[in-house]
């Protein structure tokens, strides 16, 4: 047995019989009908390398990493087979994908940006300037067509980036929990708004919130993209930092981010030092949707006379089975009417960084996703996650129907605020 | 080599690039179906539409290689793996469904189209196709012909071949012929019945006219409970010896129910020794009628409870456990083999005395899920390959089980086809002079033998013969 197979060698591969129920269920093998695209063809190929048959080679490193990561397989799955970690083996395997630059790129951001908050927003910085200075309408024609097309994908930087006034912000009303919250990488920096919300959201349901200005990413595009040095040390900080807080529960509004914080027990479990700090952790982990439907939401006063569809998140109704909490918090909200949509637990093709990676599987994915937004004739798209968020937004540009796209806490924050108490919600911008 | 160079061309030519697969990351995921039989294909080939299918078997015949069609890979015979080698033939981009006629109550689809989807596009006419294996959210409609595929529901309405009216098929020379037609009978030949259940032996189905059922007033689902295997098996008997013929009666075993209800909770009992599930359907007044006796029966044959779903949503999740039921079985072992064999309803509960002798006997693990409406057994054998001489022991145990339904009056199979893993067993059920009269019918489409070889008809070496003796292993093949 050499170090890779061993590595491949691992007890989930057992659970599959090979039944081809997820086949359906997977976004790429519904676009290409290849079996090597499918979770049944990319278990039996991590199979077939740990057993030494075939090499964890560049086109087995394709296969693998054609994969949006969205785990529809594993609610598919009768067996119970954690296709995730499967992948998430073979991508540790292989490493980060394409060409060799590709990956120097990448491994520089998982381990030099994505640890060092200050450090990314010092790159959003420059890519505000980028954006701002006209620098980008200039360099724009003079991009080669992929690059290009990349830097079509990059989301507008806003004017501020997430600082609270202070680590520990009072609940509203009586004290119900002491939660903390993940402010996250790219939410901070890009979604500023939505973590304010999100705040808001939950002191007024009756938790005193704790930001601690020390933690960090929580590692989850690290993890997806084969690199868990970094990341093992990022799940350590967070650990640290949140458990030492003496908190309910830890609060994310940010579903890969809250699938990864789950698992990190999974991620850290040959560290005898945190293997049960990292589990109490993951226990401790909650959706933001999740956490107030089973605390209770407080229900909100305020109407928001809307339209609106949900996009179920991959990490959070797959990863973490995170389904009626949403809905229920979205009925709970006066005036606003949900119309489901056709496969609305179907990947939108955005996958942490794959609309970079593969452009054009997650174009064909998300223009499928776009005619299924449409038919349900919605106003608004509500998508608890930013990857979905940029990505649908992008899509409402690209393929139409242009409608905004919300976080689920900003509709609570909103409905809230429009009951005219306490803070302002963020009215002017529904 | 020369010409496997040209085959390779010549496809690429007909296909795309794209569409050809060569590599060892790429075929290696077709050496197996549902099956745990395995033999690495040594060239894949994905046809968009009939005319590129026949381009494959126009190349195939001129290179003199084997051609296996394959559709979603979910039998559980061994029907789609490439044992003597050749091009592995993928319906599975071919999955349009081309015409839904509700005023015809028929469907025109081409091979790939998946099972289930087929009754999704005909929904909304009040409308369903009605075979319904359980692998039927994966399996295709082309996979479903090939091995006259049943369902839970065929106890009411019959198997695919009482549903299919006419195939489009590509014949041994790339020929592109129609058999059968839209009206209920055509002259001649029943050629349309010799693809039905072929398994890929005597040619390339990559169309079929189905006909659709129209959707019942009313459905009611009961599950029954029972202490004794024998029991639930007596009820069996009685429900359709007083001539109640349900839209399915389906039995689930202790084992079953463990596995199935691991993953999440849908309403089956744990630790009750078998449940019977039974829908019944119709009119509404019918339906209530059935509901009645059938509790009735199975309270006097022992159920120590009966309970009817209350809505749509119970009797999804009871359906869901009795689809998933094989799939399940990766949570208790990491293999299983499971055994098709039939036999009369009245023999049932002898049947399942011998079963349950066999696994003590063998000392294996066995869990039954299965169309007991039908007689038709499914035995799933729970073992670990990896473990010295237990395949041997299960492919043991399997045959005493396929000897002791024939011996009841039964056969080998009931709908998983023949396949690889079945193809010496068929001995025991047909003559030399059945095969032979069955092998002329084969002839007659595929002269050279080339279409899915090594299935359906006997062959000198047994499968676990070819897995311990290496010299006669085609390169790659696993059991």
């Amino acid at each position: 047995m050499t170090a890779v197979t061993r590595q491949l060698s691992i007890p989930e591969l057992d659970a599959c019989v090979h039944c081809g129920l997820c086949l359906n269920h997977c976004p790429t093998y519904r676009v290409t009908s290849l079996e090597p695209e499918s979770p049944r063809g990319r278990i039996h190929l991590v199979q077939a390398a740990s057993q030494g048959r075939i090499e964890p080679n560049e086109r087995f490193g394709e296969h693998i990493y054609l994969c949006l990561m969205c785990r529809a397989c594993e609610t598919a799955c009768p067996a119970g087979v954690q296709y995730g970690r499967i992948a998430e083996a073979a991508r540790e395997v292989l490493g980060p994908p394409g060409s060799p630059f590709a990956r120097a790129v990448q491994m520089f951001a998982f381990r030099r940006l994505l640890p060092s908050l200050r450090r990314l927003r010092w790159v959003a910085v420059g890519l505000r300037l980028y954006q701002r200075s006209g620098l980008a309408v200039l360099v724009r024609p003079l991009l080669p067509r992929r690059l290009r097309e990349m830097e079509a994908m990059l989301p507008q930087v806003p004017d501020r980036f997430f600082s609270p006034e202070a680590e520990v912000l009072p609940a509203i009303g009586p004290r119900r929990a002491r939660v903390g919250v993940l402010s996250g990488c790219v939410m901070s920096v890009l979604f500023a708004d939505v973590n304010e919300a999100t705040v808001r959201v939950l002191r007024r349901n009756g938790c005193e919130v704790v930001i601690p200005n020390a933690q960090g990413c929580c590692g989850a595009l690290n993890v997806h993209n084969g690199e868990t040095v970094a990341a093992k040390a990022m799940a350590r900080r967070n650990i640290d930092i949140f458990l030492g807080s003496g908190v309910d529960a830890v609060i994310v509004n940010a579903a890969g981010c809250g699938a990864t914080m789950k698992e990190y027990g999974h991620l850290l479990h040959d560290d005898p030092a945190y293997k049960e700090k990292a589990e109490q952790f993951g226990r401790l982990t909650k959706d933001a949707a999740e956490f107030l439907a089973e605390l209770g939401v407080v229900p909100p006063q305020g109407r928001v006379d809307l339209t609106v569809t949900y996009q179920d998140p991959c990490h959070l109704a797959h990863g973490q089975r995170v389904r009626t909490q949403p809905r229920i918090l979205l009925a709970s909200i006066p005036g606003l009417r949900l119309v489901e949509m056709d496969g609305s637990d179907r990947c939108c093709g955005s996958a942490g960084i794959y609309n970079i990676t593969h452009p054009e599987m997650s174009q064909t994915v998300l223009s499928e996703k776009m005619r299924m937004v449409d038919h349900t004739g919605a106003q608004a798209v509500v998508a608890p996650n930013p990857g979905c968020m940029l990505q649908l937004r992008f899509g409402g540009k690209k393929f139409g129907p242009n409608v905004p796209v919300y976080h689920l806490m900003d509709l609570l924050d909103k409905a809230y605020g429009n009951a005219g108490t306490g803070e302002r919600g963020n009215a002017e911008t529904i | 080599m020369g010409i496997t160079v040209s085959l390779h061309s010549e496809l690429r030519e007909a296909l795309g690039e794209k569409y050809v697969l060569v590599e060892p990351e790429d075929v290696i995921v077709y050496e197996r179906d549902g099956s745990i039989i395995q033999v690495m294909p040594e060239v894949v080939a994905l046809p968009a539409d009939t005319a590129q299918v026949a381009a494959v078997v126009r190349a195939a015949k001129r290179a003199n290689v084997p051609i296996v069609p394959r559709g979603s890979g979910t039998g559980l015979a061994g029907g789609a793996v490439p044992a003597e080698g050749g091009v592995v033939v993928s319906l599975a981009r071919m999955n349009r469904i081309l015409e839904v006629d509700p005023r015809n109550r028929t469907a025109l689809l081409e091979a790939g189209v998946i099972n289930l989807d087929v009754t999704k596009a005909a929904a909304s006419h009040g409308l369903f196709y009605a075979p319904d294996p359980s692998s039927q959210a994966a399996c295709s409609i082309g996979g479903n012909v090939a091995n006259n595929s049943g369902g839970p529901h065929t106890l009411a309405y019959g198997v695919t071949t009482n549903h299919v009216l006419g195939v489009e098929v590509v014949l041994d020379d790339g020929q592109v012929v129609w058999l059968g037609g839209a009206v209920p009978d055509t002259p001649g030949y029943d050629l349309c019945g010799v693809f039905v259940g072929s398994e890929g032996t005597v040619g390339i189905v990559t169309k079929a006219l189905v006909r659709l059922m129209r959707t019942r007033e009313a459905v009611q689902t009961l599950l029954a409970v029972f202490d004794r295997m024998d029991a639930a098996t007596q009820s069996v008997v009685e429900i359709t010896g007083r001539g109640i013929i349900p839209a399915a009666l389906e039995m689930m075993d202790k084992v079953t129910i463990e596995a199935v209800e691991m993953g999440s909770s849908l309403g089956y009992p744990k630790g009750a020794e078998a449940v019977l599930l039974v829908e019944v359907e119709g009119v509404r007044e019918h339906c209530d009628r059935a509901v009645a006796l059938v509790r009735e029966i199975c309270e006097q044959t022992g159920a120590r409870q009966v309970k009817v779903a209350q809505d749509a949503a119970e009797r999804q999740r009871l359906w869901k456990g009795r689809k998933e039921a094989f799939g399940s079985m990766g949570r208790l072992a990491p293999h299983y083999y499971v055994q098709d064999g039939v036999v009369p309803r009245s023999r049932l509960p002898e049947i399942m005395r011998e079963v349950a002798a066999i696994s003590t006997r063998f000392g294996l693990r066995i869990a039954n899920v299965f169309h007991a409406g039908d007689g038709n057994l499914h035995p799933n054998i729970l073992f670990d390959m990896r473990t010295p001489g237990e395949l041997d022991r299960v492919i043991e145990a399997s045959d005493a089980i396929l000897r002791a339904c024939v011996a009841a009056g039964g056969s080998i199979t009931g709908e998983h086809g023949v396949g690889l893993e079945k193809r010496n067993s068929i001995t025991l059920l047909f003559s030399q002079q059945d095969l032979d009269a069955m092998a002329k019918v084969r002839k007659a489409f595929d002269p050279d033998g080339r279409f899915n070889p090594a299935k359906v008809f006997p062959t000198p070496i047994t499968c676990a013969e070819m897995r311990l003796v290496p010299a006669k292993i085609p390169a790659g093949l696993w059991i």
